[in-house]
């Protein structure tokens, strides 16, 4: 449990940190922090509890990309102020690492295992913000279809 | 001003805003939307707009030649995307007309107000250090990878400021890394120079890049996301490159 606070305020405050190199607007800093720090958590209880990092990637960018589309709906911000930092601390680093270091020291076959590994989390990343996406038109187009059932009745 | 100029008025106000967002790394589809929204707002129902990563095409009435701008460079500054949607609304709500409109965008473009340079070192020590705790549970070498990304970050601006070659400066500041991670563990101050690796090339990796790469791939920008996808997976692999150069030096 201890674990798991420290990881969260390291998570809040690297998030915070991107945003300052990548200069996000003043505004939106704690808001961004916030958004990563749940999506962080989520990524961090599947994958711990339920199994599966594949799952636990793709869970966590999907709350991650529903929150950035709430918190840009609040802010009035457009929607990748929230989502790009928010993906740092799920982007596979270590695994990458991991297949430069194993291909520099001759080590193929422990460089395919972890390349596998980077090319799976990066498509479960990408299909999470997609299904996101994927609800959040549906919700519009609804909206779209009752306020003109309204209009017409 | 007659239709003639202001047609040319609202072409100019569109590119000049598209090309701000695109520069400042914006996905393809909010681009095109925001140029869609001010050509509409503006009454200019006929305009046609083609948008790219490297130039924008666009005419605003079918009897008047087009428009090209061309895009060159493009650097991370969601500031400055984030502020053009916020004339754009205002523009939407009628609280600024389309000439001031035009004027706040060139101002914004020229007065660049990114946060200050000591600032952006304390976030990429922010930045390595948490998140090489985060990643590996290292708690000892929190100082250590802080300090080596701190310093990478360092060069890539530097080598940025310095010299004109795309991706040079990604190469050269992961050699430094992997350099000074290997060299900080035979001082004997830290215990793992991979998780040292790790931290430091945290703030460098191209995130920004990825995301809007499988963005527009999956919008069906068939142009502007390979492209974008190409420019990404060179990054990671002059950053890779560098640090297993390193490797093979020192050992």
């Amino acid at each position: 449990m201890v674990t798991v606070i420290i990881y969260s305020v390291c998570v809040y405050f690297a998030t915070i940190g991107f945003g300052l190199l990548i200069n996000l607007p003043r505004k939106a800093l704690n808001m961004a922090g916030i958004v990563s720090l749940i999506g962080w958590l989520v990524f961090h209880i599947v994958n711990i509890h339920m199994g599966g990092y594949l799952a636990a990637d793709i869970l966590g960018t999907f709350t991650v990309g529903i929150l950035s589309i709430f918190a840009s709906r609040y802010k009035k911000m457009p929607v990748i102020i929230f989502n790009i930092p928010a993906l740092v601390p799920l982007v596979p680093g270590g695994q990458a690492y991991q297949v430069m270091k194993c291909l520099a020291i001759g080590n193929y076959a422990l460089a395919k295992s972890n390349l596998i590994q980077v090319i799976f989390i990066a498509g479960g990343i990408a299909s999470g913000f997609l299904f996101a996406e994927f609800l959040n038109q549906l919700y519009l187009r609804l909206k779209k279809y009752f306020i003109t059932k309204k209009a017409t009745r | 001003m007659n239709e003639r100029q202001r047609s040319k008025l609202v072409v100019e106000t569109c590119l000049l805003a598209g090309k701000i967002m695109i520069e400042n790394g914006s996905e393809m589809v909010r681009v095109t939307d925001t140029i869609d929204r001010i050509s509409r707002n503006a009454g200019a129902t006929e305009a046609r707009a083609y948008v790219t990563l490297t130039g924008i095409i666009m005419s605003a009435t079918p009897d008047m030649g087009s428009q090209v701008t061309a895009i060159d460079k493009r650097t991370f500054d969601l500031e400055k995307v984030s502020t053009v949607n916020d004339y754009s609304r205002q523009f939407a709500d009628k609280k600024i007309s389309l000439g001031e409109f035009y004027r706040r965008l060139k101002k914004m473009d020229k007065d660049v107000r990114p946060f200050p340079f000591w600032l952006q070192m304390i976030g990429a020590f922010m930045v390595s250090s948490t998140l090489e705790v985060v990643f590996r549970s290292n708690y000892t070498d929190f100082w250590a990878a802080g300090f080596v990304g701190m310093m990478g970050w360092c060069i890539y601006c530097l080598t940025d400021h310095y010299t004109d070659i795309r991706f040079l400066n990604e190469f050269i500041a992961a050699i430094c890394i992997g350099f000074m991670s290997i060299l900080i563990i035979r001082a004997g101050i830290a215990k793992s120079a991979d998780d040292l690796i790790i931290g430091g090339l945290m703030p460098l990796v191209p995130g920004v890049p990825i995301t809007n790469a499988v963005r527009d791939t999956l919008s069906g920008n068939l142009v502007s996301g390979p492209s974008r996808g190409i420019e990404a997976i060179m990054s990671a692999c002059a950053l890779g490159f560098g640090v297993a150069m390193a490797i093979k030096i020192l050992g």
